[in-house]
């Protein structure tokens, strides 16, 4: 087997593991649910198939006695409970380790306690009823219906009858085709899939139909529908593609839209209407390219949403504390890499608000909060961003302790004056932890500093709220995507930089008699607010003296906005973002650098950063 | 194979007795680099300004779609800086820049040519007299009547980054 093959077996396998753990976790909510039985049977199976397709024989055979006892469920004759979603989680999760590592054992307790559940809870089942005809050329092809029917009885087929429904007038008969089907009776406790096994390779114009002889009173699972088409439509139109060969896309994508501006500016100095026209063309086409390759990149929340319910599901278990996870917006999407890189800070969260933020069972009830914590994750779009929120209804901040555990590590000043928000921002300090137990959970020496600095790696920001006895809410707010932008060209002292549209909340002339008395910030009253701004020829100490017509570029990050001075706005164009080099990468006030139109590179201004600048100026002139 | 070479350009000096070097005219004095790590020799385009970035990395450039630092060895070898004229160049070197490939340009004040140098003309630095940080030349040789030097571009940039990451340029 290639190692080619190999890689692919696995990314499949993962991600039908992932699949039937997310279903099994649905399935805990929902037990009744016929689809979501079915979604973890077929994954179950398909998993099992592949397995063994790839030679992986321990996990094949693992994985068939897990399907046996689940084949129970889907027959209605074991129903779903908490205990055997649990030991389902845990055979999922042996199987998983049986992916990495085939010395990872059989199992055997596991089954024997899957097996134990099947068996207990096991009642008598009306019997099935088969009937099935084969394709008419199997004799000609070789095929041995006697062979079929010998396994047919090896499951206790009884009653079995040749079917001469199918016969043509004695005129048409030939006699190496095969007319006659056969009907027959199998007992209750053979489940489905062994009954369709059995068919495996005569799967071709089979037409095949099983279903229980007597319609059982089970209330619980009326009806119990089994279809009798042989092969239900499960390959829809779907690729899967390595993620490098995404990335691959995107980066060409990248240098055609470069390219593109480039024919832009070289057409419209030209004045050929033709060359003009063609432009426009590629242009359209360019913008259209980068839509369809971004829009094939991103990733809806919901795909990483199954490691954090069952992250909440053991700690349920662990912490023993009731906790549901609620999560909103699961079909909110985001570039690949910023879903992927996001995984661990949320479940960091997670971690958090449910071993610090939830108080323990017997406090909530005296506090007249149900007994239950939930954690919240909704995600949800704001213009080119998407903002995700990790919200608790445990205890809240406790900003007194806060404080001190700050003073204490020598992040403020004893008795230092700061509002609330501030105070809050302290917890995303490196250095700071406010557990007064180190618990298994949470003491990792993973911080909420990580989570932050993973969240601005992104160029996202982080901002955290509470309201004591209400809980937590953190707030992250992250661009769509990282590889292009709208930007907004703007030109300072001749030189050109770049600002994120989707951060430009207004722009306007700066009044004259603002605009020169040589301070970076002042206040600018815009729809009757004190806003502050930044004379970026200042900050960007650039030659020259401003000219007489200065604009002011309202940008915004989060709650907060500020106002950057420039010399002329050029105008709004695409924008491929190129990371800075590491020599470049300690300067704050630039996020990144962009090619232009003709050639040239222009800096994208770090907003967040901007803003945050402008903040502290705030208070500084404040105070 | 070739391009396997190249990768992982050899780091140690101690196996070849010759090298095919560009020797290049800066700060007055004659510098030779191995062309193993030349991508290309580059007429000073359009060159943006980097505001509050230290002398040594004042400068981008766009390098066929790639966006690159321009870097002026000047600086760390403590040489006279003066303003680019007609004979400047870029030359555009494929370097390790804190663990991972990186392109950066480097200013020439002239490019001379490739030539061969063998080991046997180099010499070590002398440990006394040099005008030039000695950690940042690997050896000095001769090519006629003319002194030349090779400079240790690996540890020039790797100080680099030290000392960025010790004083992280915040907003000023």
């Amino acid at each position: 087997m290639t190692d080619e093959a190999d890689n692919l077996f696995l990314i499949e396998a993962r991600h039908l593991a992932e699949s039937l753990e997310s279903g099994l976790l649905d399935l805990k909510n929902h037990p009744q649910d016929r689809a979501l039985i079915d979604s973890v049977f077929r994954d179950l199976h398909t998993l099992k198939g592949s397995g063994a397709m790839f030679g992986q024989t321990e996990l094949a055979h693992f994985l068939h006695d897990f399907e046996t006892a689940f084949d129970a469920v889907r027959d209605g004759r074991l129903e779903v409970t908490p205990v055997l979603i649990d030991l389902a989680l845990r055979a999922c999760d042996h199987a998983v380790s049986l992916l990495v590592d085939s010395g990872a054992g059989p199992g055997t307790p596991l089954l024997a306690e899957l097996g134990a559940l099947v068996s207990g809870k096991g009642t008598a089942l009306p019997d099935w009823s088969l009937t099935f005809y084969l394709a008419e050329d199997t004799l000609v092809l070789g095929g041995k219906p006697e062979v079929l029917l010998d396994e047919l009885r090896g499951l206790g087929a009884t009653r079995i009858v040749p079917l001469t429904d199918s016969l043509p007038p004695l005129s048409e008969l030939t006699p190496d085709q095969l007319f006659l089907g056969w009907g027959m009776t199998l007992p209750g406790k053979v489940g489905e899939q062994a009954i369709r096994d059995v068919f495996m390779f005569s799967e071709e114009r089979l037409r095949l139909t099983l279903t229980r002889e007597i319609e059982a009173e089970a209330p619980d699972h009326p009806g119990l529908p089994v279809e009798s088409v042989t092969n239900p439509a499960r390959d829809r139109a779907m690729m899967r593609i390595p993620a490098e060969r995404l990335d691959e896309m995107m980066d060409r994508v990248g240098e055609l839209v470069i390219a593109e501006a480039r024919l832009a500016e070289l057409a419209a100095g030209s004045g050929d209407p033709q060359l003009i026209a063609v432009a426009e063309d590629i242009q359209r086409l360019a913008t259209g390219m980068r839509e369809t390759t971004m829009s094939i990149r991103m990733t809806p929340i919901d795909s990483i949403t199954g490691r954090f319910r069952r992250l909440v599901h053991d700690l349920n278990g662990s912490l023993n504390k009731p906790i549901a996870l609620e999560i909103e917006g699961q079909d909110t999407e985001l570039d690949k890499t910023v879903i992927e890189m996001l995984a661990d800070p949320l479940m960091h969260l997670i971690r958090n608000a449910a071993d610090h933020g939830l108080e323990p069972p017997e406090q909530r009830r005296a506090m007249g909060k149900p007994d239950t914590g939930t954690i919240r994750l909704s995600a949800r779009y704001s213009g080119a961003e998407v903002v995700i929120t990790l919200g608790d209804d445990g205890r809240g901040l406790d900003l007194d302790r806060i404080r001190a555990r700050a003073e204490e590590r020598g992040l403020i000043e004893a008795g230092a004056e700061m509002d609330e928000a501030s105070l809050r921002a302290l917890i995303l300090r490196p250095g700071f932890s406010t557990a007064a137990s180190v618990t298994e959970l949470s003491g990792r020496g993973v911080g909420m500093d990580v989570v932050k600095r993973t969240i601005e790696k992104l160029r996202g920001s982080i901002e955290v709220d509470s309201e004591p006895g209400h809980g937590t809410r953190v707030h992250m707010r992250l661009p769509l995507t990282l590889a292009i932008i709208d930007g907004l060209l703007v030109e300072i002292a001749d030189e050109r930089y770049t600002i994120p549209l989707a951060a430009v909340e207004h722009i306007s002339e700066l009044p004259d008699d603002t605009a020169s008395d040589g301070r970076t910030t002042r206040f600018l009253n815009i729809r009757d607010q004190l806003v502050p701004f930044l004379v970026m020829r200042d900050l960007l100490d650039s030659p020259g003296r401003p000219g007489p017509h200065q604009k002011v570029v309202v940008v915004t990050s989060g709650e907060l906005r500020v106002g950057l001075t420039v010399d002329r706005i050029i105008g709004s164009s695409q924008t491929v973002i190129k990371q800075l080099s590491p020599l470049h990468s300690t300067l704050k006030t630039f996020s990144g650098a962009t090619v232009l139109g003709d050639g040239s590179v222009a800096l994208i201004l770090d907003v967040p950063q901007l803003v945050a600048w402008g903040q502290t100026l705030d208070s500084r002139e404040a105070a | 194979m070739e391009t396997v070479q190249t990768l992982t350009r050899p780091r140690t000096t101690v196996a070849r007795s010759e090298w095919d070097m560009v020797t290049l005219r800066l700060g007055g004095e004659l510098l030779a680099i191995d062309t193993a790590m030349l991508r290309e020799v580059l007429e000073p385009g359009a060159i943006t300004r980097v505001p509050n970035a230290p002398p040594f990395a004042t400068g981008l450039l766009n390098v066929r779609g790639t966006v690159v630092p321009l870097t002026d060895l000047r600086i760390p070898l403590r040489m006279p800086v003066g303003p680019p004229d007609a004979d400047t160049r870029i030359l555009v070197l494929d370097l390790e820049l804190a663990g991972s490939p990186a392109v950066v340009g480097i200013l020439a004040e002239q490019v001379h040519e490739v030539s061969k140098i063998s080991a046997a003309t180099l010499e070590d630095v002398p440990a006394v007299g040099a005008r030039w940080p000695r950690s940042y030349v690997r050896a000095v040789g001769r090519k006629g009547d003319r002194f030349f030097i090779i400079p240790d571009i690996d540890a020039i940039f790797a100080a680099y980054l030290a000392e960025a990451d010790d004083a992280a340029p915040q907003l000023s």
